[in-house]
């Protein structure tokens, strides 16, 4: 282990204290101590409901929980900092866009879904679609998981009113073109929802420069707390969209017939929010750019790039989409030949190394590339070659530890 | 590396299964599936008189659902149907750890995954071949 792989790990309790090797980045990240103290210290020290208070804590939280706003607007660029709804996490974001945009859609509208999409960016799409009388149209990948803008073009015409794509897919691994569909989608007066899940936490994400209309995710997957969740939206569209939930805090006043809701974005956050976790996504954000992205990215590629030509020379042992690790950004799918994933993730289990089986929420994508399940590694900046080697020393012995003698 | 519970029984039941393959004349035959593995199997039984004379299974799954499968038709071919429920019913309470030794014994093999009742996600993947049973024969009540 290198000085900078052992300081990095001291900044996570949990790699501290386990032996586990911890290979499920994709589904979460582990938390650093400053932003378990960051949420701590709020508890501790200015706890108040914020927005109605008319006293100092609630102005303190108040301000903790608009500043954390202001943060992430800066952090993807947004134009301005009510562009910014905090939720729990992606898959709210979804439901909110689906309910608040979804509701305009009208029978004969078609939204575009690529095959790439994890779940959260398709079934609030197809059960909106079914209610309104809208068609669901599959955007296919080619087999090695490339989504063609080609392709794309040849999908959108004048009915066509949201594009929905992963800007890296969790399953494949790799980085879509979203500001080339962006324009395609935009040449046809269609919107795009971009999911940036796995992006976000691991590259930088410009919403001005990719041009998306909507952009979600979650604040787990980058360090921050479980809870807290962004979409970002252009202003011009959240502006005449109607409320997701209705409750506290999203009014300027009720009347008993009438009612005016709160300007952007308070009219999509309804009920008492989550300012500690507001301010842990601060605290996580604050823990990426004192690294920097060139350091984070480094690692993780030469993790990537490791681990690819490690598991090359297993025999049975078969990559998912590209080959090629530049392809592949901070996670790898696989099978092996003959053992279920699930027998291959309990197997890494005894030698604790956690990794993730099944289909990975991307049901669509696994019938479309002829695959039942898969086994996925999903790396973060702190893990090292170290930990690639225990995957790899455990991938070798998977078939003799299932009675097979190659 | 620590020990699995992937001993040689569990793997040679799932790699050579005595008892994956179509049946002649089955008269009971239900799909069972785990959506959390994608384990899938249709069971077949052929019931005469109330005794199981003959059994098999088709379909696809880890090896827990696969060899499990394979050792309940072990156990229950040539034994009555309220034999056979019987045995499922111990099988399922070995699951939530719910059982004696003796009552284990009577599971032979199929006990070996008694340790499944620790690992809540693999749960499913070893009692699928057994509900399956159950459903298709209190089907028949």
């Amino acid at each position: 282990m290198t000085e900078l792989d052992k300081k990095i790990r001291q900044d996570f309790p949990v790699l501290r204290d386990r032996e586990t090797v911890y290979l499920d980045n994709a589904a979460t990240s582990q938390k650093p101590q400053c932003v378990i103290d960051a949420v701590r210290h709020y508890y501790e020290y200015y706890n108040a409901n914020p927005m109605r208070g008319l006293y100092d804590i609630s102005i303190e939280a108040t301000d903790a929980y608009e500043n954390a706003r202001a943060q992430v607007a800066r952090f993807i660029n947004a134009h301005e900092t009510s562009e910014i709804i905090f939720t729990r996490n992606t898959t709210e974001s979804m439901n909110l866009l689906a309910y608040s945009l979804g509701a305009d859609l009208k029978p004969g509208d078609e939204i575009v879904v690529a095959v790439t999409e994890h779940h959260s960016n398709f079934l609030p799409w197809k059960e909106v679609a079914a209610r309104n009388g809208a068609t669901i149209v599959w955007f296919d990948c080619e087999e090695d998981g490339y989504l063609n803008p080609d392709t794309l073009r040849e999908l959108v015409n004048e009915h066509t009113k949201l594009v929905a794509v992963t800007q890296l897919s969790n399953v494949l691994g790799r980085i879509n073109d979203v500001k080339t569909f962006a324009q395609i989608a935009h040449e046809v007066g269609a919107r795009i929802v971009v999911d940036g899940a796995q992006s976000v936490p691991h590259m930088p994400v410009d919403v001005v420069d990719l041009d998306c209309d909507f952009l979600a995710f979650s604040g787990h997957k980058m360090y921050g707390p479980m809870g807290i969740g962004v979409l970002y939206g252009k202003m011009e569209l959240l502006k005449d969209m109607k409320p997701f939930m209705y409750g506290g805090e999203m009014i300027e006043y009720v009347f008993k017939d009438r009612v005016k809701y709160a300007d952007v974005p308070h009219k999509f956050e309804a009920g008492t929010v989550n300012v500690g976790g507001a301010v842990g996504l601060v605290e996580a954000i604050k823990y990426i750019e004192s690294y920097g992205w060139d350091t984070i990215i480094s690692r993780e590629n030469e993790i990537t790039k490791y681990a690819m030509e490690k598991m090359a020379e297993i025999p049975h042992v078969n990559i998912i989409g590209s080959q090629d690790w530049h392809e592949h950004h901070g996670l790898i799918t696989f099978t092996i030949d003959d053992i279920h994933p699930h027998d291959v993730a309990a197997i890494f289990d005894s030698a604790h190394v956690a990794v993730r089986a099944g289909h990975h929420c991307a049901q669509p994508l696994h019938k479309h590339l002829g695959l039942m399940s898969t086994t996925r590694v999903s790396f973060a900046f702190y893990n090292s070659l170290e930990d690639i080697d225990a995957f790899i020393n455990c991938l070798r012995e998977i078939r003799g530890k299932m009675g097979y003698e190659d | 590396m620590a020990n699995t519970f992937y001993n040689e029984i569990l793997t040679e039941h799932n790699r050579n299964p005595y008892h994956k393959h179509s049946i002649e004349g089955a008269n009971f035959s239900l799909e069972g599936v785990n959506p959390s593995c994608g384990d899938d199997i249709v069971l077949n039984l052929k019931v005469e008189n109330d005794v199981i004379v003959d059994g098999a299974y088709e379909g696809d799954g880890c090896a827990i659902s696969q060899a499990s499968a394979d050792m309940m038709l072990d156990l229950v071919i040539g034994k009555s149907v309220e034999e056979a429920m019987h045995l499922s019913d111990i099988f399922l309470r070995m699951i939530k750890g719910e059982t004696t030794e003796a009552e284990r014994n009577e599971l032979q093999e199929a006990s070996i995954l008694q340790d499944i009742s620790h690992m809540p996600s693999r749960v499913k993947c070893a009692v699928l071949g057994w509900h399956t049973m159950e459903e298709m024969l209190s089907e028949d009540k």
